[in-house]
């Protein structure tokens, strides 16, 4: 990587494909991302109310009721059975991620992505090196001290703190002091350590991956033997650690990307020049 | 020793490294999260819940935080709490004296919730128990100065039932009547708008938690009157009609009005109130 340290990451890709489609999949996610929130904006801002409530739970169309799968779980932790709509919700929504892929929630639905997308952006442009190292375990501990913290005291402890679904709430409803959150993620992430919140610490993030590790829609590194060693994909990718095993594993092993971690952002696939990468179901192999 | 065992024993090492590093920093973090969730189950006395909620404790296991029932409330009472207010985070409250409940009659709030936070079992919203209205500063009401307000006592939707007035005898004036209301825990739904309407610069009536404002009987507790009631007759000794030793003209009402009067005596007015009507 060290020999490409000046060169701008996907200069080979927009060369080769053209601006457009070389950020294909990154303009895809921020659409998606933004409408998703525009859609739970639209009622309070206009009265049009196709979707209610937050990404927590939501109702839409006043009749479908979602509810986040994450959130359910610590509820049923702290040792209470919600009602039904709620139970449906959960299962619907986890259903839809075991098929897209678990951490699809984390690059095309969370705005918090776009923080720290913004952070890393930030980060490459102004080449800082500073990286305070703590381990990508993290966020499973986090995750287990969140549940356990339910069941030992009967309420919803992590959502007392959760950046994640405190910004979202507080964008489509009211703004506390949650922006603060905001601004703190995006410093640590640009400053103090690389992909420090979405990639090392956030729960959420880390039950997503656990959906993720048998999730069907997947990356794949289907050309991987035109791979030319640009190194723009370990770049760009949030979870670099995920590509290598299928990238550069031996020629018996699966060219499938199969790590929970993945976030199907596609953004490899937009980097590529050589276009190693493609969006399969994960028993092509 | 083979490179490759070599290999295998050091990535053991950096993965249980990374293991202990992870589980070490998150339960330091979870102690302090643990304790900083135990002052959060307080809830600030200004801060109501919405109807359908018996224990703060069972609340914060079952509600998700989505605010749908802050969307359906058709009077933007609730609200959900924010980050630096001293409330559950994203819960849904309301300030009685910003704007109280207005206790509709279908309870869209409780409709709204998924997940039964807001009991569903909750129907009428008479049976609500938001929180309990006292007449916490009797300083400071004027009804207690003997000036006639009343206006909690006419706002009141479960009027008559949860607040009633109650006359009692004026020692400041001597002649008049004050006019207290009174609140009756067995129908106030701590809606809030006695607190809303007090006309004071700062409500002298509140509503506050049930917990914080209902006191308990000791349980071993019989209460004479209401034993006889069951049993029909005194349990002790028989009622003996009482006999009184009274002034010429006064009676006394026994279980009625008590002492009264003759209706004038020759000192019944004070002697500047007769110079002032000029019999004298």
């Amino acid at each position: 990587m060290a020999k490409n340290i000046n060169k701008v990451i996907g200069q080979d890709a927009v060369i080769k494909k053209g601006w457009l489609l070389a950020h294909k999949w990154l303009l895809l996610r921020r659409f998606s991302q933004l409408s998703i929130i525009g859609l739970f904006l639209l009622g309070p801002v206009s009265g049009i109310w196709l979707i209610k409530g937050n990404m927590s739970s939501s109702l839409i169309l006043d009749t479908l009721s979602l509810t986040d799968p994450f959130v359910f779980l610590q509820t049923l932790f702290t040792g209470y059975l919600p009602e039904m709509t709620v139970i449906s919700g959960a299962v619907i929504v986890a259903l839809f991620y075991l098929i897209v892929g678990g951490r699809v929630y984390c690059s095309w639905v969370c705005p918090i992505n776009i923080v720290t997308d913004a952070a890393d952006w930030l980060r490459r442009l102004l080449k800082v090196k500073t990286s305070l190292n703590f381990s990508r375990m993290g966020r499973y501990g986090l995750l287990v001290i969140s549940l356990v913290l339910a069941s030992v005291s009967g309420m919803l402890v992590w959502e007392l703190v959760n950046p994640v679904t405190m910004i979202q709430r507080e964008i489509v409803f009211a703004m506390g002091y949650s922006w603060l959150f905001i601004i703190g993620i995006f410093i640590l992430d640009a400053f103090v350590s690389r992909r420090a919140w979405c990639g090392h610490l956030c729960p959420m993030g880390a039950f997503y991956s656990l959906l993720g590790r048998v999730s069907i829609i997947k990356v794949n590194a289907i050309n991987r033997d035109s791979c030319n060693d640009c190194m723009d994909c370990f770049a760009v990718c949030p979870e670099p650690q995920v590509i290598k095993p299928a990238l550069k594993g031996n020629v018996s092993s699966s060219p499938v990307i199969n790590s929970g971690n993945c976030t199907n952002c596609a953004r490899c696939i937009d980097v590529c020049a050589e276009n190693v990468f493609t969006i399969k179901h994960r028993f092509i192999n | 020793m083979s490179s490759a065992t070599n290999k295998t024993l050091q990535s053991r090492r950096r993965f249980l490294e990374n293991i202990s590093r992870a589980a070490g920093g998150a339960a330091l973090f979870g102690i302090g999260l643990g304790l900083y969730s135990q002052q959060s189950k307080s809830l600030p006395s200004t801060a109501i819940r919405p109807p359908g909620v018996d224990n703060e404790g069972d609340f914060l296991s079952a509600c998700v935080r989505c605010g749908l029932c802050v969307r359906d409330c058709p009077y933007d009472t609730l609200k959900l709490s924010r980050l630096g207010e001293n409330i559950a985070l994203g819960t849904p409250y309301f300030d009685a004296r910003k704007i109280p409940c207005e206790m509709c009659e279908d309870i869209p709030c409780v409709k709204a919730c998924p997940t039964g936070a807001l009991d569903p079992e909750l129907t009428n919203i008479d049976d609500a128990r938001m929180g309990l209205a006292v007449l916490i500063d009797q300083e400071a009401c004027i009804a207690f100065q003997g000036l006639r307000c009343e206006v909690c006592y006419n706002v009141c939707p479960v009027r008559d039932k949860a607040i009633s007035i109650n006359r009692s005898h004026n020692i400041r004036t001597g002649k008049h009547a004050l006019f207290i209301p009174v609140v009756h825990s067995s129908d106030c739904t701590g809606c809030g708008k006695c607190e809303h309407a007090c006309i004071l610069e700062e409500a002298a009536i509140k509503v506050l938690p049930t917990k914080l404002a209902k006191g308990e009987l000791g349980h071993h507790y019989r209460l004479s009157w209401e034993e006889k009631d069951k049993a029909g007759k005194s349990l002790v000794t028989p009622d003996i009609e009482h006999k009184y030793n009274l002034p010429e003209g006064t009676r006394y009402d026994y279980e009625g009005e008590g002492l009264i009067q003759p209706e004038s005596t020759p000192f019944n007015e004070s002697a500047i109130d007769r110079q002032n009507k000029g019999s004298l």
